[in-house]
């Protein structure tokens, strides 16, 4: 409660120090709106339906590149830890893309997929799928070898060792890797949407192109805040419990 | 199988190992483990293995766990050779061995839950069962991390006993642990020995723990890995380690491996 009311004072005084410096005319006001027209055009893009919308095109696409990323990324991590040959190709690869940054992939998926739904959900996977794959094969070289043992000897075979085992074992670190993996995606797949104009649906980053078409800056920073908030509550809702029960289990919480 | 059947226990092995050597190469160069060692244990025998580090007795256990394989030589069970790990073989580590994402109930269960022919409820019985006799009922629900290191390794014994083995390894299981805790688990240890007859194979390097516990100890000479000297204590049970008959047979096994292996011997605590 306490933290929530700092947090809370915080974010206020930067908002009323912004408002300030608006009303000292420190900038011209086409440069930097004040708080006031940013929430009013957040509030009539609500009214009119354009901000939801544009949340559920973005998350939409966010979800379905992310998920697929996962599904790919979780077992092919498990593949390169167990065999070698894997982890000297498939892992060197995984290595090398992703040190790449996601938005480096839209000219080539424009290319591939032209201005479709395929574009963006080529880049979002290509933004998860990397991080995931290195964050389970990490992990899984972190459990300790005497866990593997102990299930083989109360007569546990491979695959039961990997799914029982190996599997819970390596999860802390793929939960940071999940988290990595999420925050490439949302990255990449703002780039593209500002990059990228799909005529199936206007996502929060043709919103902030627009905005900037239009020179309309109340509208760039009110989607960036947007944007800075679904980041923060998907850390808070998405990550933060698993985080905190894995803590807990593992018994390697702080305070 | 119904759940009295499951918790009578079974007839402890008797183990044969056969002119066993065994060999590690290392970028440092080779190690010679076990030389040519041969080792008869009898139904129900508590036999302690010591030696310095590098003699072989981690190895030799291992081998019979089934973990590793010899170059050579073979170990028996009953008459039937070893190939790989086994529930009638179960082992103790040293290390933590205990999964920190299941619970005390749950890692108890772990090898139940792999055991064909039971029920779920039976296992739970079983699980319960087993946690009662290392006096840890109260603590089914606990997280590992939250145990102490004493309690930690009652709940690998626990583990260790649920699946009735025949035959129980334990690698140095109470090397980690202070002196007041180790006291109580070598209570508790005879104690459940006595209750659920198992034959045991215990690995050490502590002299007076050996003596505390074993039918016999087997001393190890290291470099190659050998037998050198066998000692039966012939001391009533339940033994107390400060006991004056039970410092005796220390010395001289204490005695003997400092003539085997020289000034070496000093990583052996007496």
């Amino acid at each position: 409660m306490k933290r929530t009311l700092r947090a809370l004072v915080f974010f206020l005084l930067a908002v009323v120090a912004w408002e300030l410096a608006c009303r000292a005319r420190l900038w011209s006001p086409v440069l930097v709106p004040s708080p006031g027209s940013v929430a009013r055009y957040l509030w009539s893009a609500l009214l009119d339906g354009t901000l939801l919308g544009a949340i559920g095109v973005t998350m939409k696409r966010l979800l379905l590149g992310y998920l697929f990323g996962i599904a790919l990324g979780l077992p092919l991590g498990l593949l390169t830890a167990r065999f070698k040959v894997l982890n000297d190709t498939l892992g060197l690869l995984a290595l090398g893309l992703q040190t790449l940054p996601s938005v480096c992939w839209v000219p080539l998926a424009l290319l591939w997929f032209g201005q479709t739904e395929g574009a963006m959900f080529f880049v979002v996977v290509m933004g998860t799928l990397w991080s995931v794959i290195i964050a389970t094969d990490n992990g899984v070289r972190n459990v300790p070898p005497i866990y593997a043992r102990a299930a083989r000897t109360m007569g546990s075979g491979e695959l039961h060792t990997w799914l029982h085992v190996m599997l819970p074992a390596s999860l802390p670190f793929v939960v940071s890797g999940m988290k990595q993996g999420w925050a490439f995606a949302w990255r990449s797949l703002m780039a593209a949407e500002i990059y990228v104009t799909i005529l199936s649906g206007f996502g929060l980053g043709h919103l902030l192109h627009y905005g900037r078409e239009l020179n309309a800056m109340d509208q760039v920073i009110a989607i960036m805040l947007v944007i800075i908030a679904i980041g923060l509550l998907a850390d808070k809702v998405l990550f933060s419990p698993w985080e905190r029960y894995l803590h807990r289990r593992w018994g390697t919480e702080r305070n | 199988m119904t759940i009295t059947a499951e918790l009578q226990n079974e007839t402890p092995s008797k183990l044969s190992v056969r002119r066993v050597s065994k060999r590690f190469r290392s970028k440092v160069g080779e190690t010679h483990a076990l030389d040519n060692v041969s080792l008869e244990v009898g139904e129900g025998e508590f036999v302690c293995l010591v030696g310095p580090s590098g003699c072989g007795k981690s190895t030799l256990l291992n081998i019979v766990a089934g973990l590793e394989q010899a170059d050579a030589g073979a170990v028996l069970t009953d008459g039937q050779p070893i190939t790989g790990p086994g529930r009638d073989r179960m082992v103790m580590f040293q290390e933590p061995a205990l999964f920190p994402w299941l619970d005390v109930l749950d890692n108890v269960l772990f090898g139940l839950k792999l055991k064909p022919g039971l029920k779920p409820k039976e296992r739970l019985e079983v699980a319960d069962f087993y946690l009662r006799l290392v006096g840890l009922e109260k603590f089914r629900h606990a997280y590992i991390h939250e145990l102490s290191g004493g309690m930690k390794q009652r709940v690998e014994l626990a583990r260790a006993l649920a699946p009735n083995p025949r035959v129980l390894l334990m690698d140095e299981p109470f090397a980690a642990l202070d002196a007041l805790t180790r006291e109580q688990l070598y209570g508790d240890l005879q104690r459940i020995w006595a209750q659920r007859r198992k034959t045991i194979v215990f690995v050490t390097h502590n002299v007076r723990e050996a003596a505390c516990l074993g039918d016999r100890v087997v001393l190890f000479s290291p470099h190659p890995g050998r037998i050198c000297e066998q000692f039966a204590i012939n001391l009533p049970r339940p033994r107390d380690i400060n006991s004056v008959d039970l410092a005796q047979h220390a010395t001289e096994i204490m005695r003997a491996l400092k003539q085997h292996v020289g000034a070496g011997g000093g990583e052996v605590a007496e």
